[in-house]
């Protein structure tokens, strides 16, 4: 032990110039450690985000269809203006807040009957169908459902003897595919948070007088508050980008922010990018409301 | 069933507040009954063929180590299981399908299940808010229940920011402020250090004697069980051996069990026993009557004896416990008050030859 423990020492104390360099000088650790994602963030994220922006200020000649810098606020205008662009936006803002709704609806009681019922085999088995749907491609997915609803499809062929036929392509379906697709990042939260709560406090809730429904309303559902606002970040804001599940399955009447810019990506970016602002706006306002109650400390 | 709700708050009705006095009368009915109550989970059984009877008023123990089966049954009174066989009556009234929110009786859980998100004003409140008493009620009621734990100034704040102390005192508070029949209380002590332990045990036995109602009292805490109860009942693989007062456990245990399981006992097998007071029949002496003595010392006619060497000598402060092992291979502890003048040492020694002398008719035979 001693024999070898004198050599290593003094080495030790010379070799690794780097490390000793680093551990002397503070400012070149934290480059160290943050250059390679502050390169990625700023470089690629901000830049290209500021770049939509500025691009929102330009326009293009009427003739050439060229983009040209300059400063004009017809864009906004126009987004603002335009009838069929405002539908589009409510009626957007519509389909994620219906899909946020329906995911929690779905989660909530699903969460507490895996956290605080199932079998830890049933549980297990929930947990990946809930996450099965996340390995699956996102077109397959919607291509999924659109052969289940489209006109000869499934739902159609399954309900036809009760004199039911299904939704078709329409807003009702848009919400439902989003739904299907971003279910899992709702699903997940709550489903945690469901079982970080201690069993004895429904115990405690029936013990003092309080049925299920009661309990569920005065103590789950505010344990639940900060899972369920993180969960809505990613149903909300997801579905407020979407525009292929709207092009596949929401037929005529289903368009969204997303489709319009897309058709004008190519057509006129100044507008498509003016009209990109908008979903920007719905979520900024959506994460300053969360962020209020301390639910994103969460995420 | 029938009245659910009706009979629980008798104090919604009579708009007078408070927690003792006036309706000591309507709730003097508060006894248990559990008749040949079976609980299995899976292959395991819980609580077998189990008949247990309650009075009113009374500070009732259940005492057991863990797993014993004391817990199943707080909480097949509550209702938070169901009995697999066998009745459940609490005040008379046949409750074994009833569901927990049905039920005559309030509970104060283990870890005090407290609920996180609400001041410790609204914890209190929960059961009135559920019964929809009128706002102003509700008030004067958490006023006064938290004014009976000594809990005023504590009001605005969450579970999170009171000591375990203090979070045991409101889950009594929350519990008590329904003016149930029984209170059902799991072990409400178990997280509380030793000095903190005893100063609850004196403030629950003054809070039981001020509201007079029924306590049922889970604790695998021998000593707590003695302090504080009116009978104990004494619970093994889920079976009760015994049902006493204190002193009847302790001193006349029924069975083996019992008798080690509360305090330290000196149990003589049936051929020990024969040996020395002609009897077949195995007996149990506690150690503080058992004395020590020279081993030449002829013992009265009225008392045992039995000669041994001491093996070991344990301090612990107001007592020494000497153990003494026979050349039979018996052991017997005899434990002395340390009586002597503090500077000197006990008066017998690691090695000693001694004889342990006790009454003859202070061991109890175990039957």
């Amino acid at each position: 032990m001693t024999v070898t423990a004198s050599p290593s020492a003094p080495r030790a104390a010379q070799s690794k110039p780097l490390s000793t360099l680093l551990y002397r000088h503070r400012w070149l650790r934290l480059a160290g450690l943050l250059s390679l994602p502050l390169t990625w963030l700023v470089g690629l994220y901000i830049v290209s985000l500021v770049l939509l922006l500025v691009t929102a200020f330009w326009f293009i000649d009427p003739f050439t269809s060229k983009v040209i810098p300059g400063f004009t606020l017809e864009n906004f205008a126009l987004v603002f203006s335009e009838p069929a662009y405002i539908t589009t936006s409510l009626r957007t803002l519509g389909i994620a807040l219906a899909v946020t709704l329906l995911s929690a609806a779905f989660a909530i009681p699903l969460g507490i009957f895996m956290a605080k019922l199932a079998s830890p085999w049933l549980r297990a088995v929930l947990a990946v169908a809930i996450t099965l749907p996340l390995w699956a491609g996102y077109l397959v997915k919607i291509l999924a459902m659109r052969i289940t609803f489209t006109e000869e499809g499934f739902f159609n062929w399954l309900m036809a003897p009760f004199g039911i036929s299904g939704p078709g392509f329409s807003i009702l379906t848009v919400v439902l595919t989003l739904t299907y697709l971003w279910f899992p990042y709702m699903a997940l939260p709550v489903y945690t948070a469901i079982r970080q709560i201690p069993v004895n406090l429904f115990d405690a809730s029936a013990d003092l007088g309080a049925r299920g429904f009661t309990t569920i309303r005065t103590v789950v559902l505010p344990l639940l508050w900060p899972a369920l606002l993180a969960g809505s970040v990613f149903t909300f804001s997801l579905s407020l980008g979407d525009y292929i599940v709207a092009r596949f399955v929401g037929g005529a009447n289903a368009q969204m922010i997303g489709s319009i810019i897309a058709s004008n990506i190519n057509l006129n970016p100044p507008v498509a990018a003016a009209f990109s602002v908008i979903p920007i706006a719905f979520v900024v306002i959506y994460l300053v409301v969360t962020r209020r109650t301390g639910a994103l400390e969460r995420m | 069933m029938s009245a659910p709700t009706a009979p629980i708050e008798p104090g919604s009705t009579t708009a007078a507040p408070a927690s003792s006095a006036p309706d000591t009368a309507d709730r003097g009915q508060g006894g248990v009954e559990l008749s040949s109550v079976t609980k299995r989970f899976g292959d395991t059984v819980a609580v077998d063929d189990l008949t247990l009877s309650v009075a009113s008023g009374e500070f009732f123990s259940m005492l057991g180590p863990s797993g014993s089966g004391k817990t199943t049954v707080l909480r097949l009174i509550a209702g938070f299981e169901e009995v697999t066989s066998g009745t459940i009556a609490i005040a008379g009234t046949d409750v074994t399908q009833a569901a927990p929110f049905d039920r005559t009786v309030n509970t104060v859980f283990q870890d005090y299940a407290l609920f996180p998100h609400m001041t410790i004003a609204e914890n209190v409140a929960y059961g009135l808010r559920v019964r929809k008493v009128g706002k102003a009620e509700q008030q004067q009621r958490v006023a006064a229940a938290l004014e009976q734990v000594r809990l005023s100034h504590v009001a605005d704040r969450l579970p999170h920011q009171l000591s375990g102390g203090q979070r045991q005192r409101i889950a009594l508070a929350r519990a008590l402020i329904l003016q149930p029949r029984v209170l059902l209380l799991d072990e409400p002590l178990g997280a509380l250090d030793k000095q903190l332990r005893e100063q609850m045990q004196i403030e629950l036995k003054q809070i039981q004697r001020e509201v007079g109602i029924t306590f049922i009292f889970v604790t695998h805490d021998q000593e707590e069980a003695l302090t504080l109860s009116d009978r104990i009942a004494v619970f093994n693989n889920g079976r009760v051996e015994q049902v006493g007062t204190p002193r009847e456990v302790y001193e006349y245990p029924q069975t083996a069990f019992v008798a080690g399981f509360l305090g330290i006992s000196n149990l003589i097998d049936a051929a020990h026993a024969e040996r020395l007071t002609g009897v077949a029949k195995a007996i149990s002496v506690r150690p503080e009557r058992v004395r020590l003595m020279d081993a030449r010392t002829e013992p009265a006619a009225h008392e045992s004896c039995i000669d041994g060497t001491i093996v070991e000598t344990v301090y612990t402060g107001p007592t020494t416990r000497y153990i003494v092992d026979t050349a039979d291979g018996l052991r017997v502890i005899a434990e002395r008050h340390n009586d002597h003048a503090p500077s000197d040492t006990a008066p017998y020694h690691r090695g000693d030859a001694v004889r342990a002398v006790w009454v003859t008719e202070h061991a109890a035979v175990v039957p």
